[in-house]
């Protein structure tokens, strides 16, 4: 996004503007100076996004493109999904493994044509994964890397009424969940994604940098409430999805994470072998949504008593209480069982939940 | 409170708390600027009364959605009340951070502190 900076700067969206106009908190994510919050904040920006709609900046996620007629192999030894199973106009969510099985990222990849596959990376991983998808790349005939990354802004456009707010200003009816097509939209040309990471209805829009500031004010004056990086972590949280550096790390696999339906392994992707044994021997630690059941509120790195740790915790706006996930021994993890998490140096009570923690 | 305020009869704290003295007691809470950084608070735990607290250390936690911050005590005392009512509604301390938003109030142990504290021009040049 824009020029390059230099080692050290934080790096900025074309919507960096916007964000300080509007008051936000800016601090830094992943190399990038991102809004946090707006002044609403993160209470008013949640409670938007369920009750209504909320529009997020996320334009320091990544995206590498893969092409050519290899580019299906490619991806097929890459992730860990079965990408055969993903149609032209299509999205599919998978993960990323080393040979050892452990977890590199988790990512949407959309295909946009027969040879043609667009991934989105978590901005904190882009330039590892881009450099292995480059290595993987060199064993397979036929099939193109490139980074993707400065030719598209990214905004999600989630809420009940999101999809209202973006299809009014659309020339063609909008993709339907898990689906992705071309859109105008106000007069730019825009990559419209069914997908998005707050448990609600809406799109995700991949679009030129130079559009990015017409398409934010447009969303937002059709009553889509700027929210930042704080709210999109409560309201994943509450249903449950993965923040990757959090919930999955090299160092954990996808069954223990729960993401075996992610997982195909008679695709030969890389890793299967290893995710294949702990599927069938079943994982040491498995990871758990929990509830509070008293005051407190769990934090990412609490020890939990009896082993384990969580990974993600935080104040749950819609049902305000402390949540969170946490990966615990395997016979811990049914729901209804009680944990004693340490808060602090304070044991705290907490209950395994079923996932997703909220729902309409 | 969407605007910042530092009324002037209180006692401040570089740790962005306050302190309001009345003859041997004094009231505690935190200002305007610490709640703002904080965000919307939505869990206070608080000491219990009796309690000892040592000025510069930590008496009582409070969390907004993203973070845990520790309240510093702004002088040493005996904890005589703490404000229960912020159990329910720890917005307050947003809302009305000199006022319901107070925290506990103490017997003091060692009146001198207040000396070591600042006015609310000394308190505000700090945040510049």
């Amino acid at each position: 996004m824009g020029a390059v900076s230099p080692a050290g700067t934080l790096r900025r969206t074309p919507l960096f503007d916007r964000h300080e106009a509007a008051g936000a908190k800016l601090v830094p994510f992943a190399g990038w100076e991102m809004a946090v919050q707006y002044p609403e904040g993160i209470r008013a920006e949640h409670l938007a996004v369920r009750g209504a709609a909320g529009v997020f900046d996320v334009s320091h996620m990544g995206q590498i493109e893969t092409n050519g007629p290899g580019a299906r192999d490619l991806l097929q030894r890459l992730l860990t999904n079965d990408v055969d199973r993903l149609a032209v106009g299509g999205a599919q969510y998978a993960l990323l493994c080393h040979e050892g099985g452990g977890v590199l990222d988790d990512l949407f990849t959309y295909r946009l044509a027969p040879d043609h596959y667009l991934t989105v990376t978590n901005a904190a991983n882009h330039d590892k994964d881009l450099a292995w998808f480059r290595t993987q790349a060199q064993a397979v005939d036929g099939a193109e890397v490139q980074d993707a990354h400065d030719r598209y802004a990214m905004l999600a456009v989630q809420g009940p009424g999101a999809r209202e707010i973006v299809q009014a200003m659309a020339d063609a009816p909008l993709p339907a969940r898990m689906h992705t097509a071309r859109r105008v939209l106000g007069g730019h040309s825009v990559l419209v994604c069914g997908t998005g990471y707050t448990g609600e209805d809406g799109v995700e829009l991949l679009a030129d940098p130079h559009d990015a500031v017409a398409l934010w004010d447009e969303i937002v004056h059709r009553g889509a409430a700027p929210a930042g990086l704080a709210a999109r972590d409560t309201l994943r949280l509450e249903v449950c999805f993965h923040l990757y550096g959090n919930d999955l790390t090299e160092e954990r696999g996808p069954i223990e994470a729960g993401l075996g339906w992610a997982c195909k392994e008679a695709t030969g992707f890389i890793g299967a072998q290893a995710v294949h044994a702990v599927r069938e021997a079943g994982p040491a630690q498995r990871l758990v949504a929990f509830r509070l059941t008293g005051p407190g509120i769990a934090r990412q790195g609490n020890p939990i008593e009896g082993g384990g740790e969580v990974t993600s915790g935080t104040f749950s706006p819609s049902l305000e209480v402390g949540i969170g996930m946490a990966y615990v021994p395997a016979q811990h993890a049914t729901v209804g069982t009680e944990l004693q998490i340490d808060v602090r140096g304070r044991a705290r009570s907490a209950v395994v939940a079923e996932k997703p923690l909220y729902h309409h | 409170m969407a605007e910042a305020t530092y009324p002037d009869d209180l006692l401040y704290h570089a740790e962005h708390d306050w302190a309001r003295v009345d003859d041997d007691t004094a009231t505690l809470g935190i200002t305007w600027y610490a709640q703002d950084a904080l965000g919307e608070v939505v869990f206070f735990d608080p000491p219990d009364v009796g309690t000892t607290i040592t000025k510069g250390e930590s008496y009582a936690e409070v969390e907004s959605v993203k973070a845990v911050s520790d309240v510093i005590a702004p002088m040493s005392g005996e904890i005589v009340e703490v404000n229960m009512a912020l159990g329910d509604n720890p917005e307050t301390i947003n809302d009305d951070p000199y006022g319901e938003g107070w925290m506990v109030r103490i017997r003091m142990s060692d009146a001198s502190e207040t000396e070591s504290l600042m006015d609310v021009a000394a308190y505000t040049a700090t945040l510049e």
